[in-house]
């Protein structure tokens, strides 16, 4: 503001030489009186502005400190780019999940097996030594007014290539009667308790065995859900699902409508504010068509076990969690059970070669497993597993084509239970810095094989990178 | 199978309770009590969390799932800090009339001006909340707009209770300023109080009574506290002391006491929300005894 006034000032003295040669003495000493008043006033109005300015200063500094002692961190608007421009604002939320370990067997784990369950889908051991277990890639929004969508990429390695596997793609209407919910697409089904999590919210490293023999580590397949949810103080949940049947237990889709069909129940709620509890029963009800062992069966060599036929599984869950007063931050408690009934029924075609035999198959299994685990302080837990299970298969070969010996069919074709109850138990120990990261130890002995238990020894990692992810209970 | 599941779901569609007033899901105590006092018994109200649970850790148990799909209006508070697990209940629960942008579902901090919003978003950084500090409710002047956007939601819910909805509003307005004043007036000698904290959910009460935080335990926000953090908090307090250290009911007790018994700077419990100490049973008490007790360890 006291710019003009210098200004001046600075002109006033850079005119006074001419001025003062165009003029007699008299004058110039009456120029000089009226210059030195000119100058006083002139010093006067800038001192004075500049005793303004001052105080103007040292108020906007006050304010300031008054700012900041209000607000710590000064609010800034953050930069979204493109505004009108681009639709980056609209990006779905997305995150990856990092996994991967180190696995040391006593036991060659391409010979794992289950005596008298076919092994499907993902139900083998991870790889020996240093492995990325598997990178997932989730992405969700809101689609519009009327659906959600979300999908989720995983990245793992088979053999020397990288396989990348849509795990899940799906789109929930939201627009239903108020209790119904919906999904349609690909994702993990609603049975049992641990079906629809993600392997990286898991409390142990792999699956219960009864996950593998039954749902071959998790069942998810192309289809439709719908659940209703009661307006009850207790929790009370019904709905069912139809699969295309495309993956274990089911075996190649040959109805429109759906080789699975899936219910379930579930109930919850809690007990004072320390205890919570959920239960569920369920059922999964496959027509199988051609069904064979998998990927990850690689013992029997170039032997192949077709089964067709009806597989129908029932299970149970409970889930109790204890928090003190419903603060799980320093210590919790899960304990966490399942069991798992199937009844198959059909034939198998097992072919050896050039030698097809056509084998009758009966079998009534069983499976349960029970885990808990302890936060004993922050970031620490500890926990403890039992798995057990038990197959009955009654096996006659119908048609024995090229093959001379019935008995050496039936112990080839992977059905025989071998007399042998599959048990596992298992020891964790994890550690999570934050919420997004957690290294695991886990030791399992495991009695899997009819040959004799193996020693399982696990390093795990999981880091959770972006969107954060909701707990489910 | 399915005729089985069909006749369950009639029976239990026949046996629905009939409603009186509005059944409010309330994610925190304080906004719990609020409703309380703009809609009276016109509201079943329901908080998910207790004075005594930390609301960025709530597991989403079945229990709240069954209470959000009875809800006509879930109120949280939204700014992320229940990013962790009211997703999952929204989710689960299959009740779209209490989805994000319907008038069923309603968040505090969209009616304030948040404090603290990070310059650079980075999980280095701890649990940090992008759109700025989300513990809003220790400052009271933040209760008048809520209770104003609160209260024309409640009537546009429940439009033939306007009238009731708006006189109470009037008089909560009106009774909170006068106990503003009063709370203003007896705090006056907190000002520039140094003081230390557990987790960095004081800012609004720092805000409004002038107090001034020397550090916090955690050693960002949400990492709970280390040892070396934990001896350089004691290095600091002695050259600067804290003339408290604060403490919430549902934060770790270890370390506060730690650095209490290693300074002996007073410990305060502060209710935190409705509900952390007897006397706090509402949000009139909550303040009331908040001022209370940092008056009597400061004096």
């Amino acid at each position: 503001m006291s710019m003009p006034i210098v200004a001046a000032l600075a002109f006033v003295n850079l005119i006074l030489p001419f001025a003062v040669h165009a003029t007699s003495s008299d004058e110039l000493a009456e120029i000089r009186e009226q210059m030195n008043q000119l100058r006083e006033v002139y010093e006067a109005q800038l001192k004075a502005l500049e005793e303004r300015l001052e105080k103007a200063e040292s108020l906007v500094e006050r304010n300031r400190t008054q700012i900041e002692q209000r607000d710590p961190q000064p609010v800034v608007v953050q930069a979204r780019s493109g505004g009108g421009l681009t639709n980056n604002a609209f990006n779905p939320a997305i995150s990856v999940i990092l996994q991967g370990s180190v696995n040391s067997y006593s036991k060659d784990p391409d010979d794992y097996a289950l005596p008298g369950f076919q092994l499907g889908g993902e139900a083998g051991l991870a790889a020996e030594g240093f492995t990325l277990d598997e990178t997932e890639l989730t992405a969700s929004a809101s689609i519009d007014q009327w659906f959600y969508g979300q999908t989720t990429i995983a990245l793992h390695d088979d053999e020397q290539d990288t396989e990348v596997e849509v795990e899940e793609a799906y789109a929930d209407p939201l627009m239903l009667p108020v209790g119904f919910a919906g999904r349609f697409g690909r994702f993990y089904s609603d049975v049992g308790y641990l079906n629809r999590r993600h392997t990286h919210t898991w409390d142990f490293r792999d699956a219960p065995l009864a996950y593998r023999a039954f749902l071959g580590k998790q069942y998810r397949d192309d289809g439709v859900r719908v659940s209703w949810t009661a307006p009850t103080d207790i929790y009370v949940m019904l709905g069912g699902e139809t699969y295309a049947g495309r993956q274990f237990p089911a075996g190649e889709s040959e109805s429109v409508i759906g080789d699975v069909q899936t219910a379930f129940l579930k109930l919850g709620g809690d007990i004072g504010s320390s205890h919570a509890w959920q239960a569920g029963v369920s059922t999964l009800i496959a027509d199988v068509n051609d069904r064979d062992g998998g990927g990850h069966d690689h013992g029997s060599g170039n032997s192949e076990s077709l089964f067709s036929g009806d597989s129908d599984l029932y299970m149970a869950d409970f889930v109790y969690k204890w928090a003190p007063q419903g603060n799980p931050r320093s210590r919790n408690f899960i304990f966490q059970t399942e069991y798992f009934y199937r009844e198959e029924d059909g034939d198998v075609q097992f072919t050896e070669g050039t030698s097809t035999a056509l084998l009758n198959y009966d079998g009534d299994q069983q499976g349960w497993y029970a885990q808990a685990v302890y936060q004993f302080m922050p970031k620490w837990r500890i926990g403890a597993r039992y798995d057990w299970l038990d197959a009955d298969n009654h096996l006659n070969v119908v048609n024995l084509g090229d093959f001379s010996d019935p008995n050496e069919v039936i112990g080839e074709s992977g059905f025989d239970d071998e007399g042998h109850d599959p048990q596992r138990y298992s020891l964790m120990l994890d550690w999570s810095p934050s919420e997004f990261s957690r290294i695991r130890a886990q030791y399992n002995r495991d009695e899997s094989r009819a040959e004799g238990t193996d020693n399982q020894w696990t390093l795990q990692y999981i880091m959770s990178l972006g969107a954060h992810g909701a707990h489910e209970f | 199978m399915r005729h089985f599941i069909c006749t369950i779901i009639l029976l239990l569609a026949g046996s629905l309770p009939a409603q009186a007033g509005l059944e409010v899901f309330a994610c925190e105590p304080e906004w719990a009590a609020l409703v309380g006092e703009l809609a009276g018994e016109h509201a079943e109200v329901f908080s998910a969390v207790s004075a005594f649970q930390d609301v960025h850790h709530i597991q989403a148990r079945p229990s709240l799932i069954a209470r959000v799909r009875r809800a006509d209006l879930v109120i949280c508070t939204g700014a992320d800090l229940e990013s962790g697990w009211l997703p999952v209940l929204l989710k689960r629960a299959g009740n779209s009339s209490v989805l994000p942008g319907t008038a069923g579902y309603f968040l505090a901090s969209d009616h304030v001006r948040l404090l603290a919003v990070p310059r650079q978003l980075d999980r280095a950084q701890g649990d940090v909340h992008p759109d700025g500090n989300p513990h809003i409710h220790l400052d009271p002047h933040n209760y008048i707009p809520i209770a104003s956007a609160l209260s024309e939601r409640l009537v546009e819910l429940d439009g033939q209770r306007r009238d009731i909805y708006t006189a109470r509003l009037a008089d909560f307005v009106q009774r909170w300023e006068t106990a503003m004043a009063d709370w203003g007036k007896r705090a006056l000698p907190l000002k520039n109080t140094p003081v230390a904290v557990y987790h960095d959910a004081w800012l609004y009460l720092n805000n409004w009574l002038g107090l001034e935080q020397l550090a916090t335990l955690e050693t960002k926000p949400g990492i709970p506290p280390t040892s070396r953090h934990l001896s350089a908090l004691l290095e600091q307090m002695k050259h600067s002391p804290a003339r408290a250290i604060i403490r919430a009911p549902y934060q770790d007790k270890r370390a506060v006491t730690w650095l209490h018994e290693h300074t002996g700077i007073p410990v305060v419990q502060l209710p935190y929300t409705v509900g952390g100490t007897p006397q706090a049973d509402t949000l009139f008490g909550l303040f009331d005894t908040t001022i209370e007790l940092l008056l009597g360890v400061t004096n």
